[in-house]
């Protein structure tokens, strides 16, 4: 058989259904084994909006995403998809056809180094050098990319390896061979038992959850741990689904765009349990004011995110779900009595009455954002998939949907991609269809993907995209209002299509509102169709993301705006 | 603070620049990096020489592990190992210097490989400091060339790195 037909056998025997590619040149042998195949390809109308799916699809599903390139502007144009999974830590293998071995390095037509422009931006790579490889390397980045630290693994075959004969071994290419490869995932004994004596003793104790935690599947054990042991929860914005955030222990996002009593309870407590994450700046804010007087135990399956930005009291190496496993009976030993910190605990509460996340939309006045935000959860009852863009958009998206269940808030937290959410949307429906799946955007960067729309109507994928439409860049509007005198350099961005008709030349459906008393019999029109569908929410031009926390300021420094 | 890593690491394509690459990014500047199979074909073993603060240097060091192809690292104790460099010299030698320099070479058990009318190609192993010391004294004569291997190194005793 040849090499690209074992390729896809491997594929299938890493558990592959479906993949997201576009095809060319050198990657021509892999699509001619597709053609009858059982793996469906999901033919996108750009290369990053095949890794953002697949990204998507990782990230609903739990699985590997696959995305499928030729060599040179094929390769390179899946280098931020690439880079948005490694930075979001997201499983996922990237196939890229390379030109002929003899031709490497040549200038050859579409020839580009993607093994080496990739280099730090991915878990692992492999410019494949021998046909007879190929499967192995298939089973090895799999494994790579799944275990551990999830992340991007790229796999680059010059096509004359892909039509090279192959004996194909199954069983023989599953059998890895990675000496420098040993994921922790077994959290020390002893550092388990400290962990959780400090958490029994602890007076004014907060959980801080990442999308670590979601990864590893561990968002029953961070329950059970929260409710037994009567601690509140926050989330970093890839945690956001971690802990059911409408559970009265939730404090909701922390950090830039965080919740205010978020804050005050990271600032003032006397411990963190921090897990499955990376005290990222967006989320520490001026690290010399970070909870200042917090021990802080810090559990993660990367020993290099250890102490990177904060010093940790308490280190963890291992995986989350069976670290919180531990962890629970470990705690359980010590009986901590509900109440051990019952001023605490009203401290927060009081924090949390003074001041709430409230959407103050008055009937007659123009449309905030955060209305139509509220009323998606609200018409979705909490329970969709909810992709996002970059900018105001996914601030209000996390501000104001209430994610109940892991998996569901699909966001570029790490490297911030504008045109991520709608790919990815593709990919989450594919993952989850029995879902609502929609995308909340903003008009700048729904147009740096939305060609997708053309995959969306291909496959029949109902995917909504719900833009706040405020004909600006508008995060970046807002920092120019309030640090740059207001300044509006490059970022009005009023000529835009009308978002209906791109719909309808797409063959989608296009929707608009533009009065707060529009919005919820438009989502309710849309959402009962099975068709993809836009949905352009004219809002208030001028609106802004509260509270904030300026760039290096003290995370319990928040600008409120008017109304909060 | 110097620093000496001896690096194991699958003896595979690509592993070199993933590691220089990781050292670039964080901007550590390394002094001397040499490389060679080690007792195992399958395996290689880098001698990193790297000047850096500790807490950098830890991080870097948890950055190589996450590295697939990188097997053990070891940050060697200069006080518990052995280090050398072997050294390529070419010095400027007249007939009045030539005897004056044999002296030198002869102290620090050098060795002249090559003999020219204007040169000596001189041949010198050791660690740091008689390297260092060496050539200061061979400099006045007028060293036109240079070749380091940089710094290899192994811990002392039995154990195994
Ligand atoms: C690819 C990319 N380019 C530039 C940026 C910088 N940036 C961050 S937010 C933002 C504005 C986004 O505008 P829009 O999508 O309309 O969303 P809004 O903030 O108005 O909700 C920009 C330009 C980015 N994050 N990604």
């Amino acid at each position: 058989m040849n090499a690209a037909r074992a390729l896809l056998e491997a594929l299938k025997r890493e558990g592959v259904d479906t993949v997201f590619g576009f095809p060319g040149g050198t990657i021509i042998p892999i699509y001619d084994a597709l053609y009858d195949f059982d793996i469906d390809n999901i033919l996108v109308r750009h290369e990053q909006g095949a890794a953002h799916a697949a990204d998507g699809y990782a990230r609903a599903s739990g699985k590997v995403g696959v995305c499928i390139a030729t060599s040179g502007p094929g390769a390179t144009n899946l280098v931020t998809g690439i880079a948005n999974a490694y930075l979001d830590s997201v499983p996922m293998v990237a196939i890229t056809g390379q030109v002929r071995s003899g031709l490497i390095g040549t200038d050859a037509f579409q020839e580009a180094d993607i093994s080496g422009i990739t280099l730090p931006i991915v878990k692992h790579s492999y410019l494949v050098q021998r046909a007879e490889d190929l499967p192995a390397i298939i089973h090895e980045a799999f494994y790579i990319a799944s275990t551990g630290r999830p992340g991007p693994v790229l796999v680059d075959i010059p096509s004359d390896l892909q039509l090279a004969e192959i004996d194909y071994d199954a069983d023989r290419a599953q059998k890895l061979d990675l000496p420098g490869y040993k994921p922790t995932v077994k959290g020390h004994p002893k550092q388990i038992r400290t962990a959780a004596l400090a958490l029994a003793e602890a007076e004014r104790p907060v959980i801080f959850a990442g999308g670590g935690v979601i990864t590893a599947n561990a968002s029953e054990e961070l329950r059970e741990l929260a409710l037994y042991a009567h601690i509140p929860v926050t989330t970093s914005l890839t945690g956001i689904g971690s802990f059911p955030e409408d559970h009265d222990l939730s404090l909701g996002m922390l950090g830039m765009h965080g919740t205010q009593y978020a804050n005050y309870a990271i600032t003032n407590c006397d411990l963190i349990f921090g897990i499955g994450v990376r005290f990222d700046d967006r989320v520490t804010g001026r690290l010399e004011t970070f909870a200042p007087g917090a021990t802080i135990v810090h559990v993660d399956i990367d020993p290099a995110e250890i102490s990177k930005n904060v010093a940790v009291d308490i280190p963890i190496v291992g995986d989350a779900k069976r670290v919180l496993a531990g962890l629970l009976t470990e705690i359980k030993k010590h009986s901590p009595s509900p109440d051990r910190h019952l001023p605490w605990m009203e401290q927060v509460a009081a924090w949390k009455r003074a001041h709430p996340m409230t959407v103050r939309q008055d009937e007659s006045e123009e449309l905030l954002p955060e209305y139509v935000v509220q009323k998606i959860w609200e018409v979705t009852k909490g329970e969709a998939i909810i992709c996002t863009e970059v900018g105001q958009n996914q601030m209000w998206a996390a501000q104001y949907y209430l994610v109940k269940h892991p998996r569901r808030f699909i966001t570029s937290g790490g490297l911030g991609t504008m045109g991520f959410g709608f790919p990815a949307a593709i990919g989450a429906k594919l993952a989850r269809p029995d879902l609502t799946v929609i995308d909340i955007a903003g008009d700048g960067s729904f147009q740096m993907t939305l060609q997708e729309m053309a995959t969306a109507v291909n496959y029949g994928l109902n995917v909504k995209v719900c833009i706040l439409n405020n004909q600006y860049l508008g995060m970046v509007r807002q920092w120019q209002e309030l640090f740059w005198d207001k300044r509006y350099s490059a970022t009005c961005m009023v000529c835009q299509p009308d978002f209906v008709k791109l719909a309808e030349a797409y063959g989608a459906e296009g929707y608009r509102a533009t009065r707060p008393d529009e919005v919820e019999e438009v989502l309710r029109v849309a959402l009962s169709s099975d068709a993809p569908a836009i949905i352009d929410f004219r809002v208030k031009r001028e609106a802004n993301v509260y509270p904030m926390v300026p760039a290096g300021g003290s995370i319990d420094q928040m600008l409120v705006g008017e109304d909060l | 603070m110097k620093h000496t890593l001896s690096v194991l690491v699958e003896n595979k394509p690509g592993v070199l620049t993933r590691i220089a690459a990781l050292f670039a990014r964080r901007g550590f500047n390394i002094d001397s990096l040499a490389v060679g199979e080690t007792e195992d074909p399958s395996l290689s073993r880098m001698t990193i020489a790297v000047d850096a603060q500790d807490s950098p240097l830890e991080q870097v060091t948890k950055q190589l592990h996450k590295l697939i192809n990188v097997i053990k690292i070891t940050d060697l104790d200069p006080a518990t190992s052995v280090e050398r460099e072997l050294v390529l010299m070419k010095v400027k030698a007249g007939s009045e210097t030539r005897a004056e320099i044999m002296q030198i070479v002869e102290v620090f058990r050098g060795k002249i490989v090559d003999v020219s009318p204007g040169a000596f190609v001189v041949e010198v192993t050791g660690n740091r400091e008689k390297i260092d010391a060496m050539l200061k004294l061979v400099r006045p004569f007028g060293l036109l060339e240079l070749v380091r291997t940089g710094r290899i190194a192994m811990g002392r005793g039995s154990a195994k790195l």
